[in-house]
């Protein structure tokens, strides 16, 4: 049981408290994640899937859980702007656990719904319950850890054939005195040829002392829909996450998922995608830019079980100083899924000779009519190049940033909103820099004790 | 007259992976002029245009090199760009992912950083890309793309004069920068080359063949041969070569 007895104690002496507020949907669930959990450990260091990132000691801290939902936070929803050039946003707020909606959103077009999950559990039961929990496996115990003390959400909703052009901001911040859990969960639905696109940005004031978030995203894609989910963590290098993103595609629906993580403590992202429809299209990239002691592990799982789907899995990692990386990813091809195009890549550079990565890409293809790939290579910075930019001049420092930065450019060019490529090229710039990785833009609440300083 | 002389090489020996190449290069080389290196393969043509551009992989193991009253050994790659050399690369490198605006623009601004000038505007930038562009026809689209990525071995070449054209160095060394060149390509870079030629720079030409130097024409021509200078000579003697071969000049050295 490890590390999940003090989570379970707590869960057992404030049961009501857990559930007061709560929707029947995530209620009813509590009972089947206490018995996982209570015949469960979580996955240590070596074990299979997390050969390199222990779940156990990630939740060993003494980390306090808002059980009762004090919100101390409010100011910093209110006072957030994230001004990424040239993107608008409907923007809402996560301080900590507890969503905050900003005015923005009172523009939303009719009929979609972006708004806590008890809100959400009133304005559009019949969907929550349908579709809360369906996806997220239960049987894993950092899953069932985040349905026993989930108290709220997140859900957005877009009703079949609502294209809405204007994107969906989610802003994780984490603002706290004391050592503490965040357990956040996100549950997407696009109805039939529905369209949207949702911007998570993960960011940790800097006052704020280590930080946990456990976080379970759910998305559900109806029949033509296409979504496009872009996570930026710029957290802090005392801030760790567990996080899980379980997708299911409908048929002839397109989901693009980039996961970037540009600062952090430990990450360790899963993705489970099941493209469950003919004429599905999917991409799932990600970087990480790690310096420092920075972890980042990504591990991910595509499911073609339908024919005439193709999808592409990039993932790209720049180690520097003692900064360690982890990728585990894999294809299933289902005897039911002939005609499936199905490529990964993971590519690395070590930049420092105490950087480590390990990396495992896998193929497991139970039918003879498919196009798959696979592959990894893990290497350092082209040095030929590096010369060719002196001998024109360029300082060795420059050089090694713009091929770092260029190294990223095709996980940047798989987002498909102009303006967030530019402001990531501009963010990863920053990043190989030297900067710490943070929208400039953000400091009107983030950075606000930098800027009294200045 | 020590300031007329641009470069000054003496006893230069070089070598990589504990491989001597370079065993004991003289040159001098006064503005204006134009010396063209030739020698059969492997005698350490490439090698020698590598040590003076400051390739970390070569291990300089004695002599001295004076650059305009510069050490040059004593410089690190990009200040000796700073300080006026530059190489044209046998084969240029593909750099996917960063443009050839940027890479110009970065290079261009370190150098004005050297000299404590402001960095370019962006407009004065782009009017200095386009002047330059036209001296060896440069496509537009090329300019806007990765260094080198997906050019034709001909447009790598005229890349490689176009980025001297940017950088006006006062000593340019073209490492086989004929070689992939179709006739027509050959008389573009060679064009660019004569264009940017003033009486206070320098050229270097490292070649195979007499071909390059019909258009380019040198002052002197070397033969480096075993990590030396074996004979040094004026045009003549180019064609000398290109009629004879190497073979004479290899007997005469070994049976010596």
């Amino acid at each position: 049981m490890g590390s999940l007895n003090q989570y379970i104690e707590l869960y057992l002496q404030h049961r009501n408290e857990f559930a007061q507020g709560a929707p029947e949907a995530m209620n009813r669930l509590r009972g089947s994640a206490l018995e996982v959990l209570q015949s469960s450990r979580l996955p240590e260091r070596g074990e299979e899937g997390y050969e390199k990132t222990s779940l156990e000691k990630m939740f060993a801290p003494d980390f306090g859980v808002n059980v009762n939902r004090v919100d101390l936070s409010a100011d910093i929803a209110a006072s957030f702007r994230c001004d990424v050039p040239n993107m608008s946003t409907l923007l809402g707020v996560c301080v900590n656990d507890t969503f905050h909606p900003t005015k923005g959103l009172q523009r939303l077009p009719e009929g979609v719904v972006f708004t806590s999950m008890r809100k959400a559990a009133q304005e559009i039961p019949q969907v929550f319950d349908a579709y809360y929990g369906t996806l997220a496996a239960l049987t894993r115990p950092e899953v069932a850890l985040n349905t026993l003390l989930a108290q709220d959400g997140v859900m957005i909703y877009i009703p079949d054939g609502m294209v809405l052009e204007q994107p969906l901001q989610l802003v994780n911040i984490f603002a706290t005195p004391a050592p503490v859990l965040a357990v956040r969960r996100l549950l997407v639905v696009l109805g039939k040829g529905a369209s949207a696109k949702l911007l998570v940005c993960d960011h940790t004031q800097p006052a704020a002392v280590e930080c946990l978030s456990s976080q379970v995203i759910e998305v559900v894609l109806g029949a033509g829909a296409r979504f496009d989910y872009y996570d930026i963590e710029e957290s802090s290098v005392r801030t760790s996450r567990v996080s899980g993103l379980f997708a299911r595609q409908s048929k002839d629906s397109n989901l693009l998922v980039n996961g970037m993580t540009l600062t952090c403590g430990t990450t360790r992202n899963d993705y489970s995608i099941d493209i469950d429809g003919e004429g599905c299209d999917t991409t799932l990239a990600g970087m990480a830019i790690g310096s420092g002691k920075m972890h980042t592990d990504n591990s991910s799982v595509v499911r073609h079980l339908s024919p005439h789907c193709s999808s592409r899995q990039l993932f790209k990692y720049v180690l520097d100083e003692s900064a360690t990386g982890a990728f585990e990813g894999s294809i299933l091809v289902t005897p039911h899924a002939p005609f499936t195009e199905a490529y990964q890549s993971n590519k690395n550079i070590l930049a420092s000779p105490e950087a480590k990565m390990h990396t495992r890409p896998q193929l497991e293809i139970y039918n003879d009519d498919v196009k798959c790939s696979h592959g990894a290579t893990t290497g350092q910075l082209d040095q030929e190049a590096l010369f060719y930019m002196r001998t024109r001049g360029i300082p060795e420092q420059e050089a090694k940033t713009m091929l770092m930065q260029a190294f990223m450019t095709d996980v940047i060019d798989t987002v498909r909103m102009e303006g967030l490529r530019d402001r990531l090229r501009h963010l990863v710039e920053k990043r190989f820099a030297g900067a710490e990785a943070m929208c400039g833009e953000c400091k009107a609440t983030c950075h606000k004790g930098e800027d009294n300083a200045r | 007259m020590k300031q007329d002389i641009l470069l000054q090489v003496d006893d230069l020996r070089a070598s990589i992976d504990g491989k001597e190449i370079l065993k004991g290069i003289n040159l001098t080389v006064r503005p204006g002029e134009v010396h063209a290196i030739m020698g059969p393969n492997g005698s350490g043509k490439s090698t020698l245009s590598e040590v003076l551009a400051g390739n970390p992989a070569f291990s300089v193991d004695g002599g001295t090199v004076d650059f305009h009253g510069v050490d040059l050994l004593a410089l690190s790659p990009e200040d000796r760009s700073h300080e006026g050399l530059f190489l044209s690369f046998q084969y240029p490198v593909e750099i996917p992912g960063v443009s050839m605006v940027n890479f110009m623009r970065a290079a261009l601004n370190a150098k004005r950083k050297y000299f404590n000038e402001e960095p370019l505007s962006a407009t004065e930038f782009l009017k200095l890309m386009r002047q330059k562009r036209a001296i060896v026809e440069l496509d537009n689209k090329l300019a806007s793309r990765s260094v080198n990525e997906g050019f034709s071995g001909g447009e790598k070449k005229r890349n490689e004069i176009f980025q001297m054209a940017m950088l006006e160095p006062r000593l340019s060394i073209l490492d086989e920068t004929d070689s992939g060149l179709d006739i027509d390509a050959l008389r573009i870079v060679a064009g660019g080359v004569n264009l940017l030629k003033t009486s206070n720079n320098a050229t270097i030409v490292i070649t195979h063949y007499q071909r390059l130097l019909d258009y380019i024409k040198p002052d002197f021509v070397h033969v480096l041969y075993k990590g030396r200078i074996v004979k040094t000579g004026g045009p003549e003697l180019a064609l000398e070569l290109e009629d004879k071969g190497y073979d004479w000049i290899k007997e005469e050295v070994d049976n010596k």
